[in-house]
């Protein structure tokens, strides 16, 4: 039915999996750093985090991926030209598109990891701080433990988009999924057969990763005493 | 900074600035209206009502928009009875095919959000509105939609302004939107960093009158469901 092409299509199944797991790094990353500068006494922070917050998720995505892809070019045209003569490094399409889909969900998850830090009973951050705890390690002993549970269903929502925003770095080149489909869909002229294919591909992708996130969820969740409704 | 360039086919920006405003507000008004009697199914307590709605819209929110473009763009032209058929010619205009992309994307996410709402309608009032002898029509026009739209503006709002940013995405297949209009410039004068933030200023500003427009209909329809002060 896929004329030889599936291994193909694997192929770009595992590079749209690498893009969406290293962007999902970067943008945890970010949120966390984001998050918590929202949070900090510092105006300076609180400002530079929600116009990172406010910007990011103001314009779409392929602008974004436009912009540092192309601009990123251009930034280190310039920069490369003032120190050497030997021309400058391409951009490759696979670092543009980790970066920016990294930078796009850092902003979605900043909001996500904001709220969920701030569900963290004050008095846990209170007991730390009475116990001699520096910040750093209330963070990471204190807050970030009890934040994974308060986190997860906002951190499955973000993964889910994230996981189909993936299917726009073919606009930049990089050869994903969606990429080996139309290269298939060009020589076996059956467009419908391969696009219908990669998104069986992504549908079993967001199913999986519900199971998989909702055990998860059930895992965090132990011990926890619900309202018994 | 060279913004000369941009002012200079600043003409080509408003142009794309109504495209992408006609693309958005067809998509949401043709994807909200089909979605009010899909919402009514899938809050069916039928599994023969809800079961098909539902499937409609774990395969339309699973799958990434620009696979679904691509589908419809080129995937339906594999099948000899689409080329024979009557919608052959409107399938061949990128708008149209754009649209209808675009449209049964937000009516899959719009149905979920409405049929949310109608769920959490309280059934002492649908008790109370059948006990005064309402007809089901008159039960859902004067009791269950009222409240379920006001319940639905938050997410509903979300989603509009997704669309809006999803719109973007017509410029792959072609169309002069706003993006379109970016890498048009882009392309000519070979600045990406002015050609794609003014795009990318564009859609912020159509952003921030999107969530002002919204924060007003909130205070307007749903005053009575927010924190008291």
């Amino acid at each position: 039915m896929l004329h030889g092409y599936g291994p193909s299509l694997l192929q770009g199944a595992g590079l749209t999996l690498s893009v969406a797991l290293l962007s999902l790094m970067v943008a945890s990353v970010l949120g966390l750093l984001g998050a918590v500068a929202k949070l900090s006494g510092s105006p300076v922070l609180r400002g530079i985090a929600t116009v990172y917050t406010t910007a990011i998720r103001g314009v779409p995505d392929l602008v974004l991926m436009l912009l540092i892809f192309y601009g990123g070019q251009m930034l280190i045209n310039a920069a490369w030209a003032r120190w050497t003569e030997a021309p400058a490094p391409d951009i490759d399409p696979f670092v543009a598109g980790v970066a920016t889909l990294g930078l796009i969900f850092g902003a979605y998850l900043t909001e996500t990891f904001r709220g969920a830090i701030q569900g963290v009973p004050a008095g846990q951050i209170e007991a730390a701080r009475a116990c001699g705890m520096a910040p750093l390690t209330v963070l990471r002993r204190i807050v970030l433990p009890q934040m994974l549970r308060l986190a997860l269903p906002g951190f499955t929502n973000n993964w889910l988009v994230l996981v189909k925003s993936t299917a726009l770095v073919s606009v930049i080149g990089l050869t994903d999924m969606l990429q080996k489909a139309a290269q298939a869909a060009g020589a076996t002229r059956e467009p419908f057969t391969f696009y219908a294919a990669v998104g069986g591909l992504y549908l079993a992708l967001t199913a999986v990763s519900v199971l998989a996130l909702r055990g998860v969820q059930r895992r965090l969740e132990q011990g926890v005493k619900g309202a018994g409704l | 900074m060279n913004f000369e360039a941009v002012l200079e086919n600043l003409p080509l920006y408003l142009d794309g600035l109504a495209e992408t405003l006609r693309l958005a507000v067809l998509a949401v008004v043709i994807g909200g209206l089909a979605a009010v009697p899909l919402a009514m199914l899938r809050a069916a307590r039928s599994r023969w009502l809800h079961g098909p709605v539902r499937l409609f819209t774990f395969v339309l929110r699973g799958t990434p928009l620009l696979v679904q473009m691509f589908i419809v763009y080129y995937g339906l032209a594999q099948f000899d009875v689409v080329r024979d058929s009557a919608a052959w010619s409107l399938l061949q205009n990128a708008r149209f095919c754009a649209v209808l992309a675009f449209a049964l994307n937000t009516c899959a996410y719009t149905t979920e959000i409405f049929a949310g709402a109608i769920l959490a309608t309280s059934a002492g009032e649908v008790e109370a509105a059948r006990a005064l002898g309402m007809q089901p029509f008159t039960l859902w026009r004067r009791i269950v939609w009222p409240q379920a739209l006001r319940r639905s503006l938050p997410a509903y709002s979300n989603e509009v302004i997704m669309m809006l940013h999803a719109t973007s995405l017509a410029s792959v297949v072609t169309l002069q939107d706003l993006t379109g209009a970016a890498r048009d410039v882009y392309a000519r004068s070979y600045l990406p960093i002015e050609a794609f933030l003014t795009a990318a200023a564009f859609y912020l500003v159509l952003t921030f009158a999107l969530v002002a427009v919204f924060r007003a209909a909130e205070r307007r329809w749903t005053a009575y469901l927010l924190p008291r002060r």
